[in-house]
């Protein structure tokens, strides 16, 4: 069976199912999810070893060794820590104090398995970091123009106000906790968590980074002061950075799971080459008539 | 048993060996300085060149001025000069200039001056925020009378990493602007010691390597070429830090 070909509804069915195969993704959809791979991967690897330069972050305007630090990665004849607030989390091995390649012990923050480049080199990463983040930020600006005009963003992406109730919002909580993934026609709509997920990732934290990002530069907070006044101060636009860094690990960690639970061949495959196999209530034993 | 988590492991394990190659590949590298010159024309741009740094209140200071760098230059010069009060330390203003210069402190401090407390953003990450009082740079500029092709100022420090000495360098569109000035004050007092003593460079809109300290020369050239490592500043030559610091 073939896409086009002309299919009977089974008789229980209240509508057609859609077709076996359909188009998914629009190219500008898969050019800027490959770009955002390339470019997230390199971004948050250099970040990393940028803040191994100095592991502490700060609320504020100022933020040094001798000011109060809200987060820290350090260690002490204890063993490597993380400090947030006045919480001390044990982490040798994995943070602050670790074990190289040749099996000698580094007391940087973040391991060279998880830093470009992978031994300390502030410069270097800075390269990377502020090199990449044009083609991130652009790639950025331009899936948002494309979006908007061909409404992808407000047809797919934006939740109507009728998914938002909690009622509904709960059904779907229940219903992902149960890794129930949706069939037919369904699956070929974003579910509520996934338009809240798409949406604030796109449209918050992703701008968010970028907006944090130039808020530690001191040529741009001259040319637009306004983005450290949003932010509370230059060293609480680094805090920002580093936080919504990490949220957007957390949702890259959520989102692999879930393509490989929903079926890593066909989601990848969808998101190259934008044809996608829709996965069937039920197997129809007699399709056409 | 290969399983997906392996698979995936082993993806982002060979894609960060493969940083490491570009990382080290010169043309990999030349690649991403491109965007040095990106950085500073969009900024310029943005800010029209002239945007002037945040000034902040009194009472908005870091309670603790944070040294970094060289906290004493070890060479007996410097020694001497200090033990005299900087008496006999003169900033000199050379190069290309009509009117070569050799300033007693007490004529840098008679220059138009001007008191700024403004953030210092270590590349490192961290900030802290002073009370700067010192000569506005381009009034001296004028003074010494800058030729036609200068193109850059080379400031000359006293303090030594090894046998190389500090230095920095600005282009013109930094050397005019109204921020940059040669602070010999800190927090309503001489500049300590650790903070570059007698006089530092301030200049607001780009990060604390910049701000080249124990200054006893400022050159005016035409290129940056052949000056020591020849890329316009110490980090420059010896860590391929940025030469625009910007951001």
């Amino acid at each position: 069976m073939t896409s086009s070909d002309p299919i009977d509804p089974p008789a229980e069915a209240p509508s057609a199912p859609p077709p076996a195969l359909v188009k998914r993704h629009r190219l500008s959809t898969r050019l800027w999810h490959w770009t955002n791979v390339v470019a997230l991967f390199v971004m948050l690897m250099s970040g990393l070893m940028i803040f191994n330069a100095h592991p502490r972050l700060y609320w504020g305007h100022y933020g040094a060794n001798s000011d109060y630090a809200w987060l820290e990665i350090g260690s002490d004849p204890e063993g490597g820590y993380l400090r947030v607030g006045e919480t001390r989390i044990g982490t040798t091995g994995l943070a602050g104090q670790w074990t190289d390649g040749k099996g000698e012990t580094q007391r940087r923050a973040f391991p060279g398995w998880a830093t470009i480049p992978s031994s300390y080199d502030l410069a270097g990463a800075r390269r990377w970091h502020l090199a990449f983040a044009w083609l991130f930020a652009f790639g950025l600006l331009f899936f948002m123009i494309r979006a908007f005009w061909n409404r992808h963003a407000q047809k797919e992406l934006t939740p109507g106000l009728a998914e938002l109730k909690p009622r509904h919002l709960w059904h779907e909580v229940k219903d992902h906790a149960r890794l129930r993934f949706p069939k037919g026609e369904a699956a070929l709509r974003y579910n509520t968590l996934q338009k809240i997920s798409y949406f604030a990732v796109i449209f918050l934290l992703l701008p968010l980074i970028i907006l944090s990002g130039l808020g530690m530069s001191p040529a741009m907070d001259a040319n637009w002061p306004w983005i450290v006044d949003l932010l509370g101060g230059r060293q609480s636009a680094r805090s920002v950075h580093f936080i919504v860094a990490f949220l957007l690990v957390g949702f890259i960690i959520v989102h692999l799971l879930m393509v490989l639970l929903a079926g890593p061949i066909n989601e990848i495959r969808s998101m190259i080459t934008g044809w996608y196999r829709v996965p069937q209530p039920k197997p129809p034993k007699e399709e056409q008539a | 048993m290969i399983t997906r988590r392996h698979v995936l492991i082993g993806a982002s394990g060979a894609a960060l060996v493969g940083c490491d190659k570009l990382h080290n590949s010169a043309t990999f590298r030349d690649g991403l300085r491109v965007f040095e010159g990106l950085n500073m024309s969009a900024q310029r741009t943005l800010g029209l060149g002239q945007s002037l740094a945040r000034e902040f209140r009194e009472d908005q200071r870091s309670p603790t001025f944070r040294s970094n760098g060289t906290a004493r230059p070890e060479t007996p010069d410097y020694a001497r000069l200090a033990a005299g009060g900087f008496a006999d330390w003169r900033l000199r203003v050379d190069g290309l200039v009509a009117r070569p210069l050799a300033l007693t402190m007490a004529q840098v401090q008679a220059s138009p001056g001007r008191t700024q407390i403004t953030r210092h953003d270590c590349v490192e990450g961290w900030s802290a925020i002073g009370k700067w009082h010192g000569a506005v740079l381009g009034p001296i500029l004028d003074a010494a009378g800058l030729r036609d092709e200068a193109r850059y100022l080379v400031f000359h420090c006293m303090d030594r990493y090894g046998d190389r000495p500090y230095y920095e360098s600005i282009d013109l569109v930094d050397a005019f602007h109204p921020q940059t000035i040669l602070a010999y004050g800190l927090n309503d007092s001489f500049v300590p010691v650790e903070n570059g003593a007698p006089l530092r460079l301030r200049v607001e809109r780009q990060l604390g390597y910049k701000h080249a300290k124990y200054i006893e020369r400022v050159e005016a050239v035409a290129s940056l070429d052949g000056i020591y490592g020849g890329k316009g500043g110490f980090w420059e030559d010896v860590g391929d830090y940025e030469w625009y610091a910007g951001i």
